[in-house]
Formats: C-alpha cells, structure tokens, sequence
C-alpha cells in the first residue's frame, strides 16, 4: 500500500492507505481526529470541511493521493499555540450557534475561510460564503451572528 | 469488560470519578441567605418517570468528592437537555453548576424513561430531578443537623457544604459512603421561584465549547482498541429478496475485508478500516442480484390512494351536532394536503457493537435505549439483561429515525464477528432513503359561521398514517428484522394518535367533530418532530385565515374572539404588537398562526413576513417572529433556540420538502433530490418568550413547528392573493 506525508495542523503525518481513500476517512479513521464529520460523503452538506491551503474545502471526495505537500488545517489545528480558541471558535461558544453540533465543524472551517478572504463580510456575503453548509436543527441564523461578531473581534 | 454494578458504591468507584476534594469554605452571610432561600411545599402530581424510580438515588448519588451525579433516562439530541438537568439539580441543591455531573442514558444504570420524544424531557426528566433533589436537600439537612448538632434552622447550606459556626460537612462527609436511598413522596420542599439563581437563565450549555474544538462528542466519535469498522448493504428496494450474490472476488478487489455476513435479505461485510467497508458495499451492491418487487403508487395520485386505502373513520372528538349547525348557517370547507417528510438528520446513523461471550455491549443515539433494548433482544432471541446500551449524542434526530437501525446491524454484526466493536456507518443515501418519514397526511376542514362573523361548528377529518412505529420489544420495529432468515413482518400500526394530534382545534366553537382516517401507506414512517400536529394545524390554521377573511377581521381579532384562554390570547397579542413594527411593500405580506401543543402544553403564535413575486418566480421568506409560553422556563437561550430551530426547520419543510418516489424507488436519495433550506433562505428570526415561573414547566423542541406552515402559508395570501392547499408551498404552485 503506498505511503503518503501529509501536512495537518502544521505537522508532517505518514498515512498508509490506499490512493483513491478519501482525506476524511484518513483524519478520521487513521489520524484520529473528531472534527471533520461524515456527513454525506457527496461533497454536499459541509459537515466534513478543512481549511486546504487556507480555503474550506469538502474532505469526503478528495482523494489522498491528490493532495501532495498541500497544507491541511482541521478544526484541531485552529487554536493558537498558546492554546486560545481562534476566534470564530469564540464566537460560536458566545452566540451558542450550535444545537446538536454535528454541522458545527464544517460551519466554523467555512466561516475561516470567509474571514480569510473578507474580513468585514456583509450579511449577503455571509449567506454567499456559508451556502455549502447544511444545519438542520437550523442553528443558521445563530451562526450568522456568530460570523458577524467574529469579524469584528479578529 | 463489565457491565456497570447496580450497586451504587461500587458503580461510582467503577465510573472513575476522580476525587479533588472542595475546598471546605466557612459559612458566610451570603451563605446564610442562600440557605434561607423560601421553599414551597409542592403537592402537584410526580412525573410519570418517577413510577418506576421513586427513589432519590435512582436521580441523583453524591460523589466521593461531596459533588453531585444526576441520573437522567433521557438522552441528548441538541436540545440542550444534559444543561436544563444540571441548573434544576443546582438550584435546588445550592450548588455551583459546575458541581453538578450529569450521567444520561445507560441501561442498568439510568432510570428507564422510554423515549426522548414529545417534548417530555422537561417536565419528565427534569422534574424528576427537582424533587428527587428538593428531598435530597431536605435529608442532608436533617442528617447534618443531628451531625453537627445544631438546629436545621441555623445551618447553612450551599456549594455543596453544610454549616454551622465554624464547622462545615461536604454532602459526602454527611453521607458517609451511604447514598439518599428514600422514596421521593409529597409535600415535595421546592425552592421558591423569587429566588431562583439559575432555572430561567440563559445559561450556556457546556458542549459547545468542546464541540468547537473537535473533542469526542458523537456516537461517530467513539473508537476502541481493534475496532472494525462495517457496512451492510441495503435491498434493492423495501421487499425486493436477494436472489444471488457473488461474494468470491471481494477480497481480490477490496483490501482488508475480515468478514461477509449473509443472514436471508441482510448482507453485511466487515473490514480492518472504515474506507474499505465503503468500497467492500459498492462491490457487494455491484454484484448482488435482487428481485423487484411491487411499485410504489404514482405520486401525482397519492393522495387519492391514500384516501382509497384508508379503513372506515374513527370519531375522535364529538360536541354538540355540528350538521345541524352546518345546515343552519353558512358554510365553508376547504382540504389541505402534506406530503412525506424526512428526518435528515446531518450525520447518517451509526451504531456500534461488542460480544464479549457473554454480554453484548451497544453504543447508539437512540432515543430510546431501553424500548431498543428489548427489540435488539428479542432480534438476536438474547435475555436483555445480557444487553447493555450506552446512549450517546448522534447529529439531531427530530424524531425516531435510523439510529436504533443502525445499532440492530452493528449488533448482528457483533454477535458474528465476537471480542471485537464492530462500528456500523450508514451512508447518506441509506439515510435518506430507508430512514421512516413523516407520513403524508391529508386534512379536510368544514366550518360554519353565524352573521357575526363567530364560528358555530367546526368538522376535522383526518387522513394519516401512523406517526410512530418506535423501537418496542416487538422486533418488527427495527429495520433489520423484515430481512433475516424468517424475517418478522410488521403487523402493529404503533400509535395512530400522533395522527390526530391538534386536529381539534383549541378554540371555543360550540361544536366540533374530529374523525381519523388510518391508513397504512407505501413509504416506512415514523415520529417526525412534532407528529400529526404539523400537518393538522397548518390546516386547521389556513382554514381560520380565510374564515377571518370571509367575516372581515383581523386575522389576530379572529383568533383572539375564539378563545377563552388567556395565556393563548396574551401571545397572540404579544406577537401583533411585534409585527405592527414591521415595514411591508408591495408584494409583501405578514401572515400569523397559532396553537397550543397537544391542546395541553405549551403556547406558540408565529408570524411570517414574504415577499412574493410570481412572474420573477421568487417567494422570499423575510422574516419569522414567535411568541411562546412554556409555563416555567428553565433555560431561556435553550428554549429560544430550540424555538428558532424549531421555525426554521419547519418553515424548510413548509417551502421546499417532499419526499419522491417512482417505481420502487425513493428518488429522494440525497441533499440534492432532497433539498432543504440552505443560507440564502434562512430568514431572520424573533423570539420573545413570556416566562411563568408560576406554572409547570412544558417542554418547547415541538412548539413553534405547528404554527409556522400556516403562518407562511397566510403570507403569501396576504402578499399575492394565492392559496396554497398543497404542501410545499413552491413558486409554481403560485406562478400557475
């Protein structure tokens, strides 16, 4: 089975898997971390964004072997290296722009990438920004909030 | 691994709690007056979750460190319920919040209460808790009192340490390794509302902010030393029986496949890593033949047959002779028609699973891992007391959907492959395509009105399905069991009620008639959010609009002239007060709705502000405002945002959902063929609740839903003149 040095959190991790194994089922099942969710699999919901190369992007469908020196940020890797939650995480707990959760990975890795991009977004930006995401306890118009006073802290 | 020790010493020991100690604070004069805080003896009726675990100990046990662990049946769906648990426990007991653990949902160890439906957690789980609490405190006292020597009355009490002078005990020093093992009876001394520190705050749940950093959460979250990960590979269709499978080459073009289970109908195939299982389901999928089986009725003429297909009616409700009244005066009728909805829960189902040879141990987020007990055990033909479930949190389920499914194939899976957990993922189109719907209902509605513009009788029939077939110690219940070797056919309806939920209408009409039109229909169904009520009041809510239109009122004075009921009338006010602000142009319209859910809890008035523009083809939802009352609200941000959800979830279903079907197909396979509201159709929301410390506290995660089809529904008349009967409410149905 090939090897792959993978770029995550702003380490260098060794995967051995098959090429066509998607970047989520690595994370998840071989890494071991919790913050990029199944959701689809399609690249339709959300729930399974990292930041690549800074940019939000679905990890269902993204094969491994497409990834190269590409580097990956997952919910994991956005506190600071004091520890201190990244400000769209802040901002999340504040305006408690959550119910069940499960979205909410997807949700704060898209709102990064929106942020990264434009840092004074207005609401119809916003919307534009977050259109891949799907919520359905329908926590949207808490995360708008969030995304609104997130920009104004960072 | 062990099962969890019923014995409560030896369970605390086994769950690990570590002891910190707390620092032992001297009383102070702030602690006095907390002390003093006034109780009521309450005298009401206990919660039906306390018949089958009266005792204190069964709710609440004191840790070693002097800390308190609540025991709730219930399990956390995102409602926020583990929170409203734990600031009713402090608040009776005088503690911080963070002194308070909340332990939800584990056989052996919770008390069994069913399911977390209904907007029972609340005033079941939570109430529990307040007296079982509120008793607690009455007997700390009582001991600490002969401990320390001193009148009850002079000792202080709080942060979890009981004092007099310069002595002080922490609950487990009172205790001494014994746990409050007395039966909870009335008068029950609850805090009084005037002094209450955190019942009706908004206070943050403690979740989110492990959420936002990727901590374990979810079911999907869960791994174990060896764990292995499995798909099974659904039917072709609801009936369709394999007829060949091919299963010699799988090894050969999937790597790391430890095991295929063919057991009649159900395919199973488990492998080393979880990406392989995929893989290892598409082969199976692609080299498995299956039979098809009868097709599906056309869609365009569902509601036909359903109507075809329904047994003769029952009456539900009869007041007074309403075709005398309807002979008498002018009348009108109108039919309204709601199609299948889908949970859609965000993350598909999961289960997981572990025989040791003796106990097979279940992880699920189920919503109910004791009634899933005993359909697992009866499937697998096992002593339930050799199955022990752990509930944990899934995505939002906003009913009975795939997750008791999915822990049935991770437990018939587990038995063939023991000493291993064997993790169960479905895929996306499994979930959307197997999981029970919210059945298709149809409501007719005839009213008749005397010259004053009153309604004198009212007639509600209703044609629906069952609204709930949960896990029950039937196994037909589960997926799975309608495709083993002898498989278990379903034969029981589970409960019609659900169906005519809310079809009588809550107002004050002299004369009413309720009758149910049971059938049994095509597509699997089960509770949807909110159950019949949806369906039913955006009917019975619709037909009120247009009579007001008929009498010429105002849809706000025509509501409120038929009731008697003043916290009914006090949110509908409420909610008139907050739209006069709003600004409407041309092509706008503000509709309103209101209900009582179940006629017997708590109070919802919404309002819809839409923009409508036929020949542009566009119907924009602007705005949604609601007014509820729960009685007594126990967090104030959790039941507004599960208001707001709650009117966004069902205001996506009232534009947008329709479950489809052709064949024997569900062509509804995935977010695109089944769409739901994404960010650009999220309109703003308003919430104002009117609290009532007062009164029983009513759950609110169903509340908002009922009112908010027909509110949008009245809106769009308002704005362009057009009725819609016919659920989703889409731009054709507007621009034709």
């Amino acid at each position: 089975m090939p090897h792959y040095n993978l770029r995550i959190n702003g380490l260098v991790r060794e995967v051995e898997t098959d090429a066509d194994t998607p970047l989520l089922y690595v994370l998840r099942d071989y890494l071991e971390l919790n913050g990029p969710k199944f959701g689809c699999g399609l690249s339709q919901c959300g729930a399974c964004m990292v930041l690549i190369d800074g940019e939000a992007s679905t990890s269902c469908m993204r094969p491994i072997s497409s990834l190269g020196d590409a580097e990956i940020i997952t919910l994991e890797g956005l506190r600071d290296k004091n520890g201190n939650l990244h400000p769209v995480q802040k901002a999340f707990v504040q305006e408690q722009a959550a119910q069940c959760g499960y979205c909410l990975n997807g949700m704060v890795m898209a709102s990064v990438s929106l942020l990264n991009q434009n840092p004074a977004p207005n609401e119809q930006e916003i919307r534009e920004g977050m259109q891949l995401n799907l919520c359905r306890c329908s926590t949207h118009s808490r995360i708008i909030k969030a995304i609104k006073s997130a920009a104004k802290t960072q | 691994m062990e099962l969890p020790k019923t014995t409560r010493r030896k369970f605390l020991r086994n769950i690990g709690f570590i002891s910190v100690g707390f620092p032992l604070l001297s009383s102070c004069f702030e602690e006095q007056e907390k002390a003093m805080a006034k109780r009521i003896d309450y005298n009401g009726d206990l919660p039906g979750s306390m018949r089958n675990a009266s005792l204190v100990n069964a709710w609440l046990q004191v840790l070693e460190d002097g800390r308190v662990l609540i025991f709730s049946g219930k399990v956390e769906l995102g409602q926020g319920i583990r929170m409203a648990i734990c600031q009713v426990a402090a608040e009776e007991l005088d503690l911080d919040l963070d002194q308070v653990e909340v332990h939800l949902a584990e056989t052996g160890v919770t008390p069994d209460e069913g399911y977390t439906a209904g907007s029972g957690s609340v005033p079941n789980s939570a109430m529990s808790v307040r007296y079982a609490a509120a008793t607690a405190r009455k007997k700390l006292l009582e001991l600490a009192s002969s401990q320390l020597n001193a009148p009850i009355e002079k000792l202080s009490f709080s942060q979890g340490n009981v004092g007099y002078q310069n002595q002080n005990l922490n609950f487990a020093e009172i205790l001494g390794g014994t746990q409050i093992e007395m039966e909870v009876s009335k008068p029950v001394p609850i805090k009084d509302s005037s002094s209450y520190q955190y019942v009706g705050k908004a206070i943050h749940r403690k979740d989110i902010p492990k959420m936002v950093i990727g901590e374990e959460i979810y079911v999907q979250d869960l791994r174990f030393p060896g764990m292995v990960h499995a798909r099974v590979l659904r039917p072709a269709s609801y009936q369709s029986f394999l007829t060949s499978i091919d299963l010699d080459g799988l090894s050969a073009e999937v790597s790391g496949v430890l095991k295929t289970v063919v057991k009649g109908n159900f395919v199973g195939v488990i492998t080393e890593r979880e990406y392989q299982a995929v893989k290892a389901e598409r082969y199976l999928k692609n080299h498995s033949e299956w039979t098809s089986e009868t097709a599906f009725p056309e869609e365009e003429n569902l509601y036909n047959h359903l109507k075809s297909i329904a047994e003769s009616p029952e009456t539900i409700q009869d007041k007074g002779d309403v075709s005398k009244a309807f002979a008498e005066n002018k009348t009108y009728q109108a039919e309204y028609t709601k199609p299948y909805f889908q949970h859609g829960a965000i993350g598909p189902a999961c289960g997981i699973a572990m025989f040791d040879g003796d106990i097979l141990h279940i992880w699920s987020h189920s919503q109910g891992i004791y009634p899933m007990r005993s359909a697992i055990a009866a499937i697998l033909k096992m002593d339930q007391s050799k199955i022990h479930v752990t509930g944990i949190p899934g995505a939002g389920c906003f009913g009975h959907n795939s997750a008791d499914d999915a822990a049935a194939d991770a437990a018939i899976l587990a038995i063939e492959y023991p000493g291993k957990h064997v993790r169960v993922q479905w895929s996306r189109t499994d979930e959307h395509t197997w999981e029970p719907y919210g059945t298709a209902m149809i409501m007719k509605m005839v009213a008749s009105m005397d010259n004053q513009g009153k309604i004198t009788a009212w007639k509600s029939d209703v044609w629906t399905d069952t609204h709930s077939m949960r896990p029950n110690r039937d196994p037909a219940t589960l997926l799975n069991t309608r495709y083993l070797e002898d498989p278990i056919p379903l034969t029981q309806r589970g409960y019609l009620g659900g169906g005519h939920r809310n079809a009588d209408p809550y107002y004050a009409f002299p004369k009413m008639q309720v009758n149910a039109h049971f059938f049994n229909g095509p597509l699997r169904v089960s509770s949807l959010r909110s159950l019949g009520s949806y369906g039913n009041i955006f009917a019975i809510e619709s037909f009120m609009d247009e009579l007001a239109g008929k009498a010429n009122k105002n849809p706000f004075e025509f509501r409120i002239i038929h009731l008697n009921d003043e916290r009914a009338i006090a949110v509908i006010q409420k909610l008139q007060q907050l739209c006069d602000s709003a600004k409407v142009n041309t092509g706008e319209g503000i509709g309103m709705a209101f209900s009582r859910y179940k006629n017997n809890t708590a109070y919802a008035a919404v309002a819809a502000h839409v923009k409508v523009d036929p020949a542009a083809g566009m119907l924009q939802l602007k705005k949604l405002w609601a007014v509820g009352d729960v009685g007594q609200i126990i967090n104030l941000d959790g039941i507004t945002n599960q208001f707001e959800g709650g009117m966004i979830q069902a205001a996506s279903w009232t534009l947008k959902e329709q479950v489809n079907f052709k064949g024997d197909q569900i062509t509804s396979e995935d977010w695109m063929s089944y769409p739901i509201f994404r960010f650009d159709e999220i309109p703003e929301v308003e919430v104002v609740m009117i609290d009532h410390p007062e009164l029983p506290a009513e759950g609110g995660g169903e509340v908002s839903m009922p009112p908010t089809g027909a509110a949008i529904a009245n809106a769009v008349y308002q704005a362009c003149g057009i009725r819609v009967y016919d659920l989703p409410i889409r731009i054709e149905k507007i621009s034709n």
